[in-house]
């Protein structure tokens, strides 16, 4: 049983166990446009909620990716690398960006519940 | 909370909403950053057919007096005098410090004495109070932004532009004529800020909607938002006002020593002068080059520029480049890190990044020279 939840700078987190998988929203790889590079965190960094975990570039500009809850990067999305352009494809899906093991579950209640997260949009 | 500032809009504005655009505040302007296709679609059909832009919020006027190319020589090093009817030339606007005030565009109509100036958006009020200043008693500087000017751009535009302008696929590049688009009278120079083939067109402000609809109903024809503009001027290694250079900056430190007319070299006689003729001699601490990271991170304006581990410049303009499918850059190095092939390093995120000075433009120029 999995659960998505999302931040206010438009990630969206899954969590299974205490695994989560992160990416961007399609509210974010909309307004971001085609994304051209990703940077990806190694496995094995640890990284706090809130914290700088990843890059997505398009033509135009550079933003950060933060890893919404804290944990071990267990896992990252190679195959971005070679098609960066998956993000905007599949945001929410194979656009998967990393990761984190060791996830606590306070970390992930916090956050925005999907309903919650497409109000936030709306308001924008 | 920000003050939100009052901001130009275009003639075109309606159009740039009604064809979808996101719009953003750029040199005092609300302007179409891009439409629903995307920087990139937008960027890549440009290259492959034709692409509109809506470059109203640029300066255009005109200089008129006894000898308006002789008094414009005061401000620029360009070859004013020289230039020939029906040619349009590129120049570099200059303070009494010999740096770069701006860069335009002049022409000089067949039959007609006044020159006719195009400039920088952001730097338009500014230009045209100095031009009046400088040349006051000399020459007359008559503005024109109640007129619009459209770029038209790409390998199908002169195809494009024949349909509305019969005989206009004539002209080759750096010609410029008064002839009539859409039944607008306008004035239409074979030049532009892409790299490609392509024509920019000036016209009455009534005109602008009806020639800009007109061009967009060609079915090679897709609109282009100032995003792509940059990516498209960043790979044909053309500089951006305010970033590439500025009044920091001099003309030989900007690689822009090719836009000194060779009289005005010796000749002098332009704000700076003495300065400019120094730096043509003795060199510069600094130059702008191009720059191919050998990865895919691109490295932004700002990034700093090493050689082994030492900071020898910085970059200036930096992105992705869609035709060139990588990252690319332009910036300025110490003068000796300054030859093509020099291995360099960008400081990107904390990482030093391979990078080597690369020749420029990145993407081969297409202009129609005969």
């Amino acid at each position: 049983m999995s659960e998505t939840r999302f931040t206010d700078q438009h990630e969206w987190v899954r969590l299974e166990g205490d695994t989560a998988t992160v990416g961007i929203t399609k509210y974010a790889a909309e307004a971001l446009g085609d994304v051209v590079f990703v940077e990806l965190p190694a496995k094995g960094r640890k990284v706090g909620a809130g914290g700088e975990a990843a890059v997505v570039e398009s033509v135009k500009a550079a933003s950060e990716v933060y890893a919404p809850v804290g944990g071990e990067v267990s896992e990252a999305n190679s195959a971005l690398e070679a098609a960066p352009a998956t993000v905007n494809d599949d945001p929410e899906g194979a656009g998967w960006f990393f990761k984190l093991k060791g996830v606590a579950p306070g970390d992930f209640t916090k956050l925005m519940t999907q309903a919650a997260y497409a109000e936030f949009v709306k308001g924008l | 909370m920000d003050t939100p500032e009052l901001l130009h809009r275009t003639l075109l504005y309606a159009l740039h909403l009604e064809l979808g655009a996101k719009m953003v505040p750029f040199a005092g302007y609300e302007m179409p950053v891009q439409y629903p296709a995307g920087v990139l679609k937008e960027h890549l059909h440009t290259r492959a057919h034709a692409g509109l832009f809506d470059v109203s919020h640029m300066g255009q006027a005109f200089l008129s007096g006894a000898d308006p190319a002789a008094a414009l020589e005061k401000l620029t090093p360009a070859d004013v005098s020289g230039l020939k009817e029906g040619m349009q030339r590129y120049g570099l606007l200059l303070t009494h410090q010999g740096t770069i005030r701006d860069d335009f565009m002049f022409s000089r109509l067949a039959g007609e004495a006044p020159l006719y100036l195009v400039v920088n958006a952001g730097c338009k009020e500014g230009d045209f109070a100095y031009i009046s200043a400088e040349l006051k008693g000399a020459a007359t500087l008559t503005t024109r932004n109640d007129r619009a000017l459209l770029a038209l751009q790409g390998p199908e535009a002169a195809k494009v532009l024949e349909r509305h302008s019969p005989g206009i696929s004539d002209l080759t590049f750096m010609r410029v004529v008064r002839a009539s688009v859409a039944g607008a009278p306008a004035i239409i120079s074979r030049t532009g800020y892409t790299g490609e083939d392509g024509f920019e067109i000036s016209i009455e402000g009534a005109d602008a909607e009806k020639v800009a609809r007109a061009l967009l109903a060609e079915p090679e024809v897709m609109p282009i938002g100032l995003g792509a503009r940059d990516s498209l001027r960043l790979e044909a290694g053309l500089c951006l006002y305010g970033h590439d250079m500025d009044d920091t900056i001099d003309p030989v430190e900007a690689n822009l020593v090719w836009s000194i007319g060779k009289r005005r070299k010796t000749e002098g006689g332009f704000a700076g002068a003495d300065i400019v003729q120094d730096k043509l001699l003795n060199g510069v601490a600094k130059k702008r080059v191009g720059i191919l990271p050998e990865g895919r991170a691109p490295a932004r304006e700002g990034t700093e520029i090493a050689w082994n581990g030492r900071i020898i410049g910085k970059v200036t303009s930096g992105g992705f480049g869609p035709s060139l499918n990588g990252p690319l850059a332009m910036g300025y190095v110490e003068s000796e890190f300054a030859e093509t092939g020099t291995k360099i390093e960008l400081i990107v995120r904390g990482n030093r990044l391979a990078a080597a000075v690369a020749a420029m433009p990145f993407v081969p120029h297409t202009y129609k020279r005969k």
